[in-house]
């Protein structure tokens, strides 16, 4: 007996030895365990879905708040927060604060990180100081700080066991996405699409922060990391030089391409996905070619950073359509065919469905029926555009050329969906998606380029499609057929993350402040509560105590924060434009608060 | 000594600032045309609509303002949810401490902010329409000019070429 308990003991050990060396294991196996959220997305699959049935589409009306947490920042708090076990780790955007509460202690802070970074990386910032939040394996916190920095935090402690820069501010480069641990590497992309960087995903050793490898979006093979013969596009090699040909002369040595979304991994086949964003600079007129690989799906091996395959959704950019957006991963029948599926919301408005094993493209349809930049991705396997989205030239900025306004455009640079993720439940098998329902006027002028100041080049206004008054839509995509089961208008673009759970009730927030909890099968509404500022975090849930509890951080910025504060421009209507042009500023201020949710008891 | 510095400084901050606040553009009304280009009688450039036309230079703003500036200050002068309406910041600050805040930026960081606006005076992209974005944010803190796209404006004059090529280093 006692024998027999001291070898029982010896294997715990030794799995626990095991967990330890492979971070991979633990977490493959902590994503599994409802009550807790370990990372960002939810899961590797970036599902944002939760097994807990504790509050369901019966009951979600009675929902009360249980506590609140103000994160003393007042900036754009997109993300939202991991929980694991009875620790809670809130991030902030700048400065970049991390809290570790105790969930079974009065939420008491059990330790808090603040880094001291130079104010000059703020204005180097695309649109407000957000992040994304941070990651978990090993027993350590990853944070992204603003001024790149990747930070390991004892997750017990808040102690800095490592920290290595990812980037340089001076010439652009900043943090703002969440950090996604695959085995014993940390993966981290970067920002800057606006200033010209080369950007880049790269992974760092869990254990000591040393670089192992590090993929570009363009530039010569060896820097993007593909293999001529063996990367794939549509099924065909990418061939010799794939990306610097599709450039003129050095100019992908400033061509953005950044990399500030979310990264997702499928085990099973050993793959990350990730997307690449805007070739800079947003005048396409001077950046001649296709400017791969940005606005590209890549599919990469973890371990060695080659990439599988590629896919290229807009060519030759025209409009900052960034590519960045979450690839969801899902295992659906499809045709009658068990399938590894890829689904992506992509900016330009368009839904994709892959093939993640492969690349193959299987779907590309508009998720929002204002759409008219291109008529349609050419399907035809045996056409020498397969694969392309077709342009109309009306609303080719391209074809106007520079000093040229073309009008009408839809979507908005901003996209049909931003960084905001979609949620996937497997129950209902469909995707619930923020979205964007606004359209522009472009006009693309040449700029000269000066390291670490911006680079856009162009001018844009922004207004609702013509005809609508309402900014945004909370939908319901059938990714097998490229439909949208049932869409709930907005008065504002949704800038909040989904969150779909086994209880059938799909949560997101608003621009306003509300978090909104629907119906999975049906979008109606079923609840609703307006938290202290405009929501553009991700909502979270968890189990404590034998609760299930709903989280969200409140903050009002970003993107958001920038064009809407003050109301759009309705170009037809001149001056005193009103209605459905409202201010933000109208509804909501600032202040960076988590509101947490649950059922009374 | 070291106190005496520190008053001294006080001072100046103190004047430095009721200087930025006493002083507002003035009359904006413009008094000379020099090659499409226009004056105020204090001789600061200002902005002219005519016919609902406005002067190259304010429609030159109005697109530089999109690109470089409005991705904090937002569209139209209008503002973001952190960084200020400038449409309303020039109506307390005259011309000169406008330049001089474009090009060398200022910082606000404390326990409640986190502002800091960059040194634009190395970025041509900015630096050579310094006027343009001027008078285009003069024109708006007025409402001479709405919030949407100025809807007709005067040719490019040949002395706006000859500037733009010359500042941006155009051979």
């Amino acid at each position: 007996m006692h024998k027999v308990l001291f070898a029982a003991c010896l294997g715990a050990v030794a799995a626990f030895a095991a967990g330890a060396a492979n971070a991979n294991d633990e977490l493959i196996k902590m994503q599994q365990n409802p009550k807790d959220w370990v990372m960002p997305a939810g899961n590797y699959a970036n599902q944002r879905y939760s097994e807990l049935k504790q509050i369901t589409a019966a009951n979600v009306g009675k929902l009360q708040v249980a506590w609140t947490f103000s994160t003393g920042v007042l900036r754009g708090h997109e993300g939202g927060p991991l929980v694991i076990g009875n620790m809670m780790y809130v991030h902030t955007p700048f400065p970049n604060i991390v809290y570790a509460l105790d969930l079974a202690n009065e939420n008491k802070i059990v330790w808090k990180y603040e880094p001291k970074q130079d104010p000059n990386v703020i204005p180097v910032m695309c649109c407000d100081t957000v992040n994304r939040g941070v990651a978990y394996a090993d027993g350590k916190i990853f944070l992204h700080q603003a001024d790149t920095t990747l930070v390991a935090l004892d997750a017990k402690t808040g102690k800095v066991e490592w920290s290595v820069k990812n980037g340089d501010p001076g010439k652009g480069g900043t943090g703002t996405s969440a950090p996604l641990v695959v085995k014993d590497k940390v993966l981290v992309g970067i920002s800057g699409g606006e200033f010209g960087v080369q950007c880049h995903v790269t992974a760092y050793d869990l254990k000591s922060g040393k670089q192992v490898w590090r993929a570009f979006s363009e530039g010569p093979d060896d820097q993007i990391m593909v293999d001529p013969v063996k990367t794939t596009e549509l099924g065909k090699p990418v061939g010799k030089d794939s990306s610097i040909k599709t450039w003129q002369g050095d100019q992908w040595k400033i061509g953005g391409g950044c990399t500030w979304g979310w990264l997702s991994y499928d085990p099973a086949l050993n793959m990350v996905y990730y997307g690449s964003g805007n070739p800079s600079t947003w005048n396409p007129k001077q950046r001649p070619g296709d400017n791969k690989w940005s606005m590209t799906i890549f599919a990469r091996n973890p371990d060695t950073g080659m990439a599988n395959w590629v896919y290229q959704m807009t060519p030759h950019d025209e409009w900052d359509y960034d590519g960045v957006n979450e690839m969801i991963l899902s295992d659906q029948d499809m045709g009658g065919q068990a399938r590894k599926l890829l689904t992506h919301f992509d900016r330009n408005g368009l839904g994709y469905t892959l093939d993640r094993a492969t690349g193959e493209l299987l779907v590309a349809e508009k998720y929002d029926p204002k759409v008219n930049w291109t008529s349609g991705v050419d399907m035809n396997k045996s056409s020498p555009t397969y694969g392309r989205p077709k342009v109309v030239a009306q609303y080719s900025t391209e074809s106007g050329g520079e000093d040229h306004n073309s009008k009408g455009i839809c979507p908005a640079a901003l996209g049909t969906k931003d960084e905001q993720p979609a949620a996937y439940s497997p129950d209902t098998k469909l995707f619930y998606v923020p979205t964007n329902h606004v359209c522009m006027d472009y006009e693309p002028f040449k700029v000269s380029y000066t390291a670490g100041q911006p680079y856009v080049g162009a001018t844009l206004s922004m207004y609702p499609p013509p005809g609508d008054s309402h900014m945004g839509n909370f939908i319901a995509w059938d990714n097998t057929t490229g439909k949208i089961a049932w869409s709930n208008k907005e008065q504002f673009s949704v800038w909040s993350g989904a969150l779909a759970t086994a209880g059938g009730v799909v949560f997101y927030g608003t621009l306003e402040g509300y978090i909104k909890a629907v119906d999975a099968k049906t979008g109606k509404e079923l609840y609703k509560f307006k938290t202290p500022s405009g929501i553009i975090g991700n909502v979270t849930t968890y189990e404590q105590g034998g609760r299930q509890y709903i989280a969200v951080l409140s903050g009002v910025g970003g993107w958001a924060g920038i064009g809407l504060a003050a109301g759009l421009t309705d170009p037809t209507a001149g001056l005193g434009a009103v209605g459905g042009y409202a201010a933000l500023t109208n509804y909501t201020a600032l202040g960076g608060a988590l509101t947490v949710f649950a059922l009374p008891q | 000594m070291r106190s005496i510095s520190c008053v001294a400084a006080l001072m100046v901050a103190v004047m430095f600032g009721s200087h930025a606040f006493a002083d507002g553009p003035g009359d904006p009304a413009a008094v000379k045309n020099e090659d499409g280009k226009y004056f105020d009688k204090e001789g600061n450039p200002t902005f002219k609509v005519t016919d609902g036309s406005v002067d190259w230079y304010t429609y030159s703003g109005y697109r530089r303002y999109h690109s470089e500036c409005h991705v904090c200050h937002g569209p139209d002068g209008e503002g973001s949810s952190y960084a200020p309406a400038l449409k309303h910041s020039v109506e307390s600050m005259d011309y000169g401490h406008f330049l001089e805040v474009v090009a060398s930026g200022r910082k606000n960081v404390n326990a409640s902010q986190n502002n800091v606006m960059p040194a634009f005076g190395d970025n041509p992209n900015v630096s050579c329409y310094l006027d343009d974005l001027y008078v285009y944010l003069r024109a708006r803190s007025v409402d001479a000019v709405g919030r949407v796209r100025p809807a007709k404006h005067d040719d490019k004059p040949p002395a706006a070429q000859q500037a733009e090529d010359s500042c941006m280093g155009k051979k």
